[in-house]
């Protein structure tokens, strides 16, 4: 089985670890409700989409 | 030539995923619309479609095939009774997908797939006129490149007609 030949340095870990970041989601302003929501989602405070109503709330 | 689908099968294999898209297509029918993931929309889609316009059509043949897929009678009866003429003048895109954001549980992104409203007059007129301005276009367009090519190929044309009686003699002889 193959398994690693070195310990790996706290440097190197830490390297690796820096790269993972969040992203943050690109938010819209919802049309009719004026709330933040996803871009091309349906409106999760109101129901809608493209000003049609899509969920029940 | 029809282009397989990309990527996996739904479901276990393709058995499954026929019986997985024969399901969804019924409960879409039955009620109209329906909450689903997304992947399971997309592919539920040129299904769905295909069905309606076999259900416009309407005669015995086009019922059997239907019935091959959506198993249930009654909801083949209003597929053909209510939806199909509903859907007569409108040349397809019979459903609409919207999506709703990620399920709580498993964060897979859903969707909500539903059967979209009859045209009315006023959308048919107006889609009429657009064909029928696109239509002229492409007329017009066609008329000039047929210009523009019978000038350019006059040329060539007497050169090709000297070449050909040329090259079917090397035929011959070889």
């Amino acid at each position: 089985m193959a398994v690693p030949k070195r310990k790996m340095s706290r440097s190197n870990t830490r390297h690796r670890r820096s790269q993972w970041k969040a992203v943050a989601p690109n938010l819209v302003t919802c049309e009719s409700c004026r709330q933040p929501k996803l871009a091309h989602i349906a409106c999760p405070t109101c129901g809608t989409y493209n000003r049609r109503q899509v969920l029940e709330v | 030539m029809p282009r397989p689908a990309k990527g996996a099968r739904l479901g276990g294999g393709p058995a499954h995923e026929r019986l997985l898209l024969s399901g969804l297509a019924t409960a879409l029918f039955e009620h109209g619309r329906i909450t689903t993931t997304e992947a399971k929309a997309r592919r539920l889609r040129p299904v769905a479609e295909k069905l309606i316009t076999k259900a416009k059509r309407g005669d015995l043949h086009a019922r059997r095939q239907v019935l091959t897929v959506v198993r249930d009678k009654s909801v083949v009866h209003t597929l053909f009774e209510e939806i199909g003429p509903r859907y007569a003048n409108r040349p397809g895109g019979y459903t609409r997908i919207t999506k709703i954001g990620n399920r709580k549980g498993d964060n897979a992104p859903m969707a909500v797939i539903e059967l979209v409203e009859a045209l009315t007059v006023a959308q048919t007129a107006v889609g009429e006129a657009e064909a029928a301005t696109k239509r002229s276009v492409k007329e017009q367009e066609a008329k000039k490149a047929e210009e523009t090519k019978v000038e350019e190929t006059e040329a060539p044309a007497a050169e090709a007609a000297e070449e050909a009686p040329e090259a079917a003699e090397t035929e011959k002889d070889a």
